[in-house]
Order: structure tokens, then sequence, then C-alpha cells
């Protein structure tokens, strides 16, 4: 028998980015708060504590800040035909786990979405005409646009203290900033971080190439920072130790620096950790949540009575509880039927290395998650996708999250891997080498998808999730065409050695390797119930008691890292709950 | 025979006769005056003025346990003689004070004497509270008597043994050393700025800064309670394994170079521009008092503060030097001390000593680094220190331990390059004292385990 808790107005499931938001909000809005995170409770101090936090063995090997694969994964497969198997080890993406969540360990670039990302589908109609899309990308527009977002992609860069520099303010073009952008209504609350050499050369290259490089807005603070919480952050110090570490400097925006701060100290907030949501709970008419039932940290079923459900677990897992808990039709990819486990897609990050003598200092020890620069100028409208071949754009970029021993050092092409030839070609790349990276958006397709695993099952006893997902030739195609300028650009600064590695005709999607974490859709939101699981405001079309945001809501993704985009959402959700939802509880959009 | 017994019989009936003059001097009652304002009934505010002098004297703190009820009492204080557990203050009637009269209630806030005649403990600073005037008691009584929750929470046996848990020798002490009932009240008229007036009310009487922040006598008493001495808040002894800093004007380990707005902002939030609140002793004060006060208050507080001269002798230097900034950033480590500072502290607080504004303290010229006794320096190295979150401030952030990793001889070879870099000037520290204060951390680490509470 269940232990059941007190009834309270909300409960969210998972405290990341997203959890956080909600939680700031609707206490804001006087709601009681419950918020269960199935991880440890997690603060700079002690976790993040240097020196031991930079320990390349626990943190990018031992995986201390992801989530365990021994509980909890998904299983994996290509296509419909194939047999899933269990994600066992972290390759492809990772996701995280305890207070904080994907937040903590984060790099940090922090972009807003362009306006034509917004209506992509349509855009693309628009300018190629509707036969230009293939035959199975179930791309979509977003029921929302760039303008009902700005105030929100303001508002969360303020919150992370986002170091950039605007190129278009209030409709005017500024020196120094991504030309191509939508515009912003401020500037960023901080300037840009200093570059590193790899970054610079960079700028050459793009500017001899004919390409506008700017800063990438990273929440890495380039400054002494106060939010508008009152919440403080300390000057990165680019110590290289971003992605897979939670930050020692207060230096990297995340939910335990940027809002927890505020929230640990309110009394209509409880954050209750090692909570292990299993499934919401719904009434007999299955339209009405009526709370969660979890497991807490001695194992013990409870339930967790509440007017409110927000699933605000990593994409995946939001998309999960859906599924588990019968929130919504389970998409049937064979009759195009059914919204939830719909539209999942991903990111396509392909890297260029280059290798020089060692009158190059580029030191990749030195780094930075979110800095560096990039440029948009094959992104958006600003590509010419029938002459690409492609749909979907993508930025190339120069970034530097530090680098070590552990966690691998490239060498050039032709050096062996083992011996004394590949400790000279260590030594020879470790100071004298960095890479581009070439990041592609990923259209959505019938055959990629989230569904419930029939055979393989979590420590809870409950089936895992299955995810359907291979490359198709649109991204393929899009990897080809981005490398291969990316390659060209790097001519310019005439490397001693170049290695690229752009998609293969055919090749298939491998996930024991680290590529993006940014995995998207499953749950998205739409203007129709029929296709999609969430309506514009991230609340069930179903049980419209539950809201689910995050990436999950994307129908597809774009050229950009979606954290910017997850936050301003989840912002834009929460104002509707507060505005909306709270004075007359319901369903915001009419189905 | 006899002639050997006498000296012996004489010399014990001296002692006695003494002793029962003691302890008649100790019981003889102390008359106090009575407070003719009665508080009036109801207040406006939402707790009554005396809500708010209850913070700013920071009752909770002593008479709130962690996780216990408001003012019920029950938190363990360690004396040099064992444990006093504080007292219920609720106006329950039978664990708490609700059979205090309002002059019961004076007679233990102001004189120290309980209702049934006991004197109390000095861990409550009535020496300080004696100079609160009788309109402030007779608020905070009305707040106690019709604002608290009564809580049936009767406090838990003092550890003291006897002897020394007899009372009555505590009634010679406050005698001799705490004010007399019939000394005058506070004299605004003493400050021609009633800013500096109020906050030296603030600082002297309710805010009993000088409880632990004024060296004692031998005989355990504040050396000064206030500012006619120049002893009076010159830095007391270490609370909770924290030296209560120098508040006076000396320029290194004092409050020299601060302004008012750097004291108010320590205030108000635990931190200012350069530099933090250090340890839990202070942290606690912040949370449950300064950060609570008024803006007007605060700048009170801080412009007499200002007023208060440098103590006799500056125990440390402070000139601002370049030198170390330079060495280091050249990658020059004169010693083994400036190789441990750049592997452990630079990361943080840069190779210039200067942190970053707001959040990494600097450590160039910061009084905690500078001062005299550097045991909060070396616990802070050893295992590390949050700052409290509070509303105006609430990243609770922190600097690591480093106990684990450096050895005593390395702590003190850091804390000594620390204590003589960029123009700081002040005493070495010894590996035996870092040894002292990892014992006393290992130890309290082991009482954690064990509670008693």
């Amino acid at each position: 028998m269940a232990t059941i808790k007190p009834k309270v107005d909300a409960v969210i499931v998972g405290m990341g980015w997203t959890g956080a938001i909600m939680a700031k909000e609707l206490t804001d809005a006087g709601l009681t708060v419950v918020a269960l995170e199935r991880g440890p409770d997690r603060d700079t101090q002690p976790d993040f504590a240097y020196p031991r936090v930079v320990d390349e063995l626990e943190g990018s090997i031992h995986r201390k800040f992801l989530q365990s694969l021994a509980k909890e994964t998904v299983t994996a497969r290509h296509g419909t035909k194939d047999t899933a198997v269990p994600y066992r080890q972290i390759g492809s993406f990772k996701p995280g786990t305890g207070v904080g969540g994907a937040g903590t360990h984060w790099s940090g670039c922090h972009f807003r979405a362009l306006r034509e990302d917004f209506n992509l589908r349509s855009n693309v109609q628009h300018r190629y005409g509707a036969k230009f899309i293939p035959d199975g990308m179930t791309i979509a527009d977003f029921p929302v646009s760039y303008d009902d977002l700005e105030p929100h992609f303001d508002h969360f860069e303020r919150v992370c203290g986002t170091s950039g520099k605007a190129g278009v303010l209030n409709g005017a073009k500024m020196p120094g900033g991504n030309p191509f952008e939508a515009s912003r209504s401020r500037e960023f609350p901080l300037p840009p971080n200093r570059n590193y050499l790899g970054a610079e050369l960079f700028y050459k290259a793009a500017r001899e190439k004919g390409y506008s490089p700017y800063p990438i807005p990273a929440s890495n603070a380039s400054a002494p920072y106060l939010n508008p919480y009152g919440c403080q952050m300390g000057p990165c110090n680019f110590c290289g130790f971003c992605s897979d570490y939670g930050c020692l400097n207060y230096s990297k925006a995340s939910p335990n620096v940027s809002i927890l701060p505020v929230l640990r100290l309110r009394k209509n907030f409880e954050l209750r950790a090692h909570a292990q949501v299993l499934k919401v709970n719904l009434d007999d008419s299955r339209s009405r949540a009526t709370g969660v039932t979890y497991l807490d940290a001695d194992g013990k079923e409870t339930e967790q009575p509440a007017d409110l459900v927000l699933l605000c677990a990593f994409a995946l897992y939001n998309v999960h509880l859906l599924l588990l808990s019968g929130i919504g039709k389970p998409y049937d990819p064979v009759a195009n039927s059914g919204t939830v486990g719909r539209n999942y897609s991903y990111q396509n990050l392909n890297r260029v290395t280059l290798f020089f003598d060692d009158s190059v200092q580029a030191n990749g020890f030195i780094g930075i998650g979110g800095g560096g620069t990039t440029f948009d100028d094959l992104n958006g409208n600003q590509l010419d996708n029938a002459k690409a071949g492609f749909i979907g754009g993508g930025v190339i970029w120069a970034r530097q999250p530090g680098s070590g021993p552990i966690r691998g050092i490239s060498t050039a092409p032709g050096v062996p891997n083992w011996g004394s030839a590949w400790k000279k070609g260590v030594k020879d790349a470790f100071r004298h080498s960095f890479y581009y990276e070439v990041q592609g958006a990923c259209m959505s397709y019938r055959g990629n998808y989230l569904d419930l695993d029939p055979t393989y099952r979590d420590a809870f006893g409950r089936p895992l999730l299955r995810l359907t997902f291979d490359w198709n030739d649109n991204e393929i195609r899009a990897s080809q065409f981005l490398v291969g300028k990316a390659l060209d650009m790097c001519k310019v600064l005439s490397p001693r050695a170049l290695s690229g590695d752009a998609k293969k005709p055919g090749e298939h999607y491998n996930i024991t390797r680290y590529q993006s974490t940014h995995t998207c859709g499953g749950a998205i939101m739409g203007s129709d119930p029929k296709t999609s699981a969430l309506n514009r405001y991230l609340q069930s079309w179903d049980v419209p008691n539950v809201f689910a945001p995050g990436a999950n809501a994307f129908p597809q993704n774009n050229g950009y890292n979606p954290t910017g985009m997850v936050g301003a959402l989840t912002y834009w959700a929460a104002k509707a709950i507060r505005e909306l939802y709270i004075k007359s509880p319901g369903a915001l959009v009419q189905a | 025979m006899r002639g050997s017994a006498r000296p012996w019989l004489v010399s014990l009936s001296i002692l006695l006769v003494i002793l029962a003059g003691a302890y008649l001097y100790a019981r003889w009652p102390t008359h106090t005056r009575a407070i003719l304002r009665q508080p009036a009934a109801g207040h406006l505010l939402h707790d009554g003025p005396g809500g708010y002098l209850a913070i700013a004297a920071d009752c909770a703190a002593c008479h709130t346990a962690p996780g216990g009820k408001p003012f019920a009492g029950g938190l363990r204080l360690e004396s040099p003689v064992g444990a006093i557990y504080s007292t219920n203050i609720t106006p329950d009637h039978e664990s708490g004070i609700g059979n205090y009269t309002l002059d019961d209630f004076d007679r233990a806030v102001r004189h120290g004497i309980a209702r049934n005649g006991a004197t109390l403990y000095p861990a409550m600073p009535y020496p300080s509270y004696s100079l609160m005037t009788d309109e402030d008691v007779a608020d905070l009584y009305d707040y106690f008597m019709h604002h608290v929750e009564p809580a049936a929470a009767p406090a838990p046996v003092n550890g003291i043994p006897w002897p020394l848990s007899m009372r009555w020798p505590v009634g010679v002490w406050r005698k001799l050393f705490a004010p007399s009932p019939d000394a005058p009240q506070f004299n605004a008229s003493r400050f021609s700025d009633p800013q500096v007036a109020r906050g030296a009310y603030l600082v002297e009487g309710p805010g009993h800064c000088g409880s632990c922040h004024t060296p004692r006598a031998f005989t355990l008493q504040e050396k000064a309670l206030n500012d006619s001495s120049p002893d009076f808040l010159a830095g007391g002894p270490v609370i909770d394994g924290w030296v209560a800093v120098n508040l006076r004007g000396n320029p290194a380990d004092g409050l020299g170079r601060w302004t008012q707005s750097d004291i108010v902002a320590t205030l108000r939030t635990a931190r200012n521009k350069e530099q933090t609140v250090v340890g839990s002793a202070m942290s606690d004060v912040v949370v449950h008092s300064t950060s609570q006060l008024t803006d007007a208050d605060l700048l009170a507080i801080a412009s007499y503060l200002k007023t208060l001269g440098p103590m006799a002798k500056d125990q440390a230097q402070f000139a601002a030097n370049p030198a170390t900034a330079t060495a280091l950033a050249a990658g020059r480590e004169s010693n083994r001390g400036a190789e441990l500072y750049d592997d452990n502290c630079a990361v943080c607080h840069r190779t210039d000593g200067a942190g970053s504004p707001n959040v990494l303290p600097k450590i160039a010229g910061n009084p905690t680094a500078l001062s005299a006794n550097a045991d909060s320096l070396i616990r802070l190295v050893l295992a590390g220190s949050s700052l409290p979150g509070t509303a105006d401030a609430p990243s609770t952030l922190g600097m690591p331990g480093f106990g684990w990793r450096l050895s005593n001889e390395e702590v003190a070879q850091l804390l000594t390059f620390v204590r003589s870099g960029w123009g700081n000037q002040a005493a070495g520290v010894s590996a035996h004292d870092v040894a002292r204060v990892r014992a006393e951390l290992d130890e309290q680490a082991a009482a954690l385990k064990s509670p008693k509470n």
C-alpha cells in the first residue's frame, strides 16, 4: 500500500532547467510545489568542489553526473524491422540525473532559434513548394512564433547571465553580432567571453570566406553577474571542465546556481531527491491527473496527489512517462496516427580537426563550454536549400570545451593507435591542434519515433522506452555539404593536417559514439491534437492538468543547441499557467 | 597539641566566613526598579515593535533549537564548565515564561535574574541588554507574551557537574561585573549625530555585538561594554571555531578600510564587494538578525562602527604591493607556500589575490586573512565554509575544504604565504596551530556523528 502524501497544488517531476523554472514561476504565483528528482540533491558545495570535480576519470569516464543506465535506460534500433537492444553504456547522448539535471553538465551554448525555425514546414513549402519535402518527412511548424517567445528568450538569458553580442537589436543591425538573428529587445546581459586561439583563427578564416562570424552566446559568465533573482555568478576561468561536469566556479548557469538558491529559501517549495517517479495517476475519466506515484529514497512506494502535474524530466523520459501513464495515444508509424512518440529528432553533429606545427599554441586544455565563435551564413533562410539539396541548415563553430589525456587526444590522420608513433602523434597534436564543428539541423520522419519496448524492462519493472532512429538521406547530404564548407574554410589556415568526418551515404546512426545530447521530439507541441501531444502551451491535449515542457516539444530540431529554446518555452508555458490556467483550470486551447 | 590545631581551625573559620559572606552577597536580593509603562495591548504591527526588537536582539539565535519550535529553547551551548541548554521563552505557563510579569521579564532580560531568584548564566547577554530602554523591554515583553506561540518544552538539564553547577557563585559574578541595576540607561545625548546614537544603542544594547567581538578579562566579563574603551569590539575569542574579528578602525585586521556601505552589505547579505562573513557563527547572526533589520538601522550600525578608532596596537599591516601578483603571473613561485597557492587557490582567488568582485573574496587586505588569531583562516582552508542564503542574497557561495589533500605543514606554508603576499603583513602560521584546529574539527565531526542533543 502506497504512502499517500498531503495534496499539493503542483508536483514537478525532475529538477533540471524546466523543473526549476516551473518551480520558481509557480511558487511566485503562490502555489505550493513539491519537486521530485530521481537523483541526488546537488549543489556547487560540496558536489562540484574544486579540485575534486576536475577529475576526468570520474566525470568523463565513470560519468558521475550522468544518469545510471543500470536502473533506467532506453532501447535502440535503426528501423521498425530491427530488434531494439538496451543502451547500456553512455554513448550518443548523455541524460543527466540529480538536482540540476543535464543543466549541470551542459556546455553553456545558449542560442535563440531563428525566426524561420518556428515555421519550418510552411517556410520550406513557401520557398520551394510542397513537393520539396520528401515523403515520410513529418516536419511541422511550431504553434508559437519568435515574437511570442522573445520576452522569454530574453528573460532566460538574464537568468543565465548569458555572454554574447547582439546582432540585431530592436530591428537595428549591430556590428559584431549575428546579422541574421531575429531582433532582440535587449543586449546580452554580459559581453562575450574572450577567445581562445582556435576561435581567433576561426574569425580570420570565416571572414576571409565571406561569412559573418559572431561570438557563440554562452551561459558561461564573462564577468561577475547578479541575475534578476539575486543569484550570483563568478567569471569563467576557462578551466575546461564544463561538459560532463558541474561548474566549480559559479560561472556556468545551471538550475543549481541560477534558480535553486531562491527556491531553497521558499516555504511553499519542497524538494525531494532520490524520488523516482513511476507514473502519472489518472482518475477514472482518464482525462484528469490526480498526482504521481514514486519510489522515495528508501524505495517505498509513495503517492503525491496534486492538482497540476508538470513533467520536467529529460525529454526522452517525459515521453516515457506519458506512454507509461496512458496519457495521449501512442504513435503508430505504419498508420501514421497517434501522438505520443512521434517526431523524434536529434542533431547532426560533425567535426573537423586541424593539426598545426608547434608554432601554433592551441592549448586544448584551456576550455570554455559555451564560448567560441560561429556563423549563420549556412543556416535558416541564408541557405538556398534547393541548391544545397537538403532541408534544414546548420552552423559551423569553433568551440573548445576543454580536453585532456583521459578524455582523449585526437591525432593527425595516419598516426597509429598505439606504440611510440602514437605517443609522438599525441605529443605533436595535444597543444597544437583544435577542432571546428558542424552542427546541423535534424528533420523528423515517420520512421524515427519513440514507443515502449516489448521486451526489456527497467529496474522498476516498467517497459523501457524504445528509440527507433536512423539517419536519412537529407541529413547525410546536410552533413556532407556543411563539412565540405568547413574543410574548405579551414584550408585558409594552412594546417599541416586536416581531418573531417562527414556522414557517408547509407551510414547508420551509431549510438555507441558520443554526438550530442540534443534528443528532441516525441511529445511535440502543435496546433492539431491529431498530430501533436501538447498544445501551444505545452499542455497535454488529453489530460489538461499535465504539462510537459522540454525539448520533447520540438517538432524537429534546428541547427542550434536547444537549451535557450527549452528555457523560453518553459517560461512561456509557466506564464500561461499563471495567467490563464490557475484562474480557470482546463484546456487552454480547445481541441 | 592544641596549639598546633588552632591555626588550622582559624583558617577554616576564615574560609567559612568568606564563603558565607560570598553566599550572602550572592543571594542578597537585587532591587530593580519597576518599568512604569505597561505594554499597550494589541499593536497595529503584525508582531508589534517587540517582534523587530527580538530580531535585533537575535533572541532566536540561542532560544530556538534547529528544527525546534520558535523560542522553545533547548539549544545546546558549550561553556568551559559544561553544556548549558537555552531556556523556553515562549508564553507556555509550565515550561516557558507564561507566568512572568513585565518586571519578572525585565529582571531576567536586563539584569540576569530568573523569576526564582537564580542568576542566569552570562551566556544570556544581560550585561548588554541592561542598556535597553524601558519602552523596548516592555515591547519585547508584549511580543513574547502575545505574539509567540506557547510551546510545552521543558529545558534539558544542564550538563555542568557539581560543584560548578551551584548557581549562587554566578550571582557573585553578576554583582561584580554586570552593570548595576541603578546604572543610568543608554544615553543618546553622548552622540551629536542621532544616526550614530541609534547605531550605538543597537550595537551596545540589543545587538550585543560585544558578547563575541569584545575581548574578555580573566574573570570572563567583557573588557568594555561601550565605546569608552579601545578594547570595545577589538576582537573577541574563537566562537564555534571561528574568530570574532576586530570591528574597530584598524586598517589591516579591523574595519579601517571598509566603507559604511561595505558594513551594511555585510550585515544584510553576509558579503560585500570584496569580503565575506567567514564561518557559521556570524552567518547565523546575519540570517536570524541583521539581514532582517531596516536599511536605516543597518546604516546606523555602520556609521557608529566607523566612529570607533583603531585598537591601541596594530596586530597586522596592509600596504598593497604588486610584487606577489607579478611574480605569480610570471610563473615565479618563491616558496612552497606560493606553489600551494597556485595549485589550490589561484583558480578562484586569482594570482593577484583579488578574487572577483561580489563573488570570490579578495585576499589582499582581507581582515580575516590578517587577523592576529589565524584560526578562522586555518579552519576555512581545512574545512571550507559557505555563505548563508538570505532573501537579498540567496546564493550560498562557498569555498571547499582542502584538509583532505594538504598536510598541516602545507597549510601552514600556504597561509604564511597568504598572510605575507600582495602587501598583507601578518604573523606566520605554524603547523602546530594547524594541527590543533584539525584536531578540533575531527572532534566536532565525531560529535556530529554521535549527537548528544
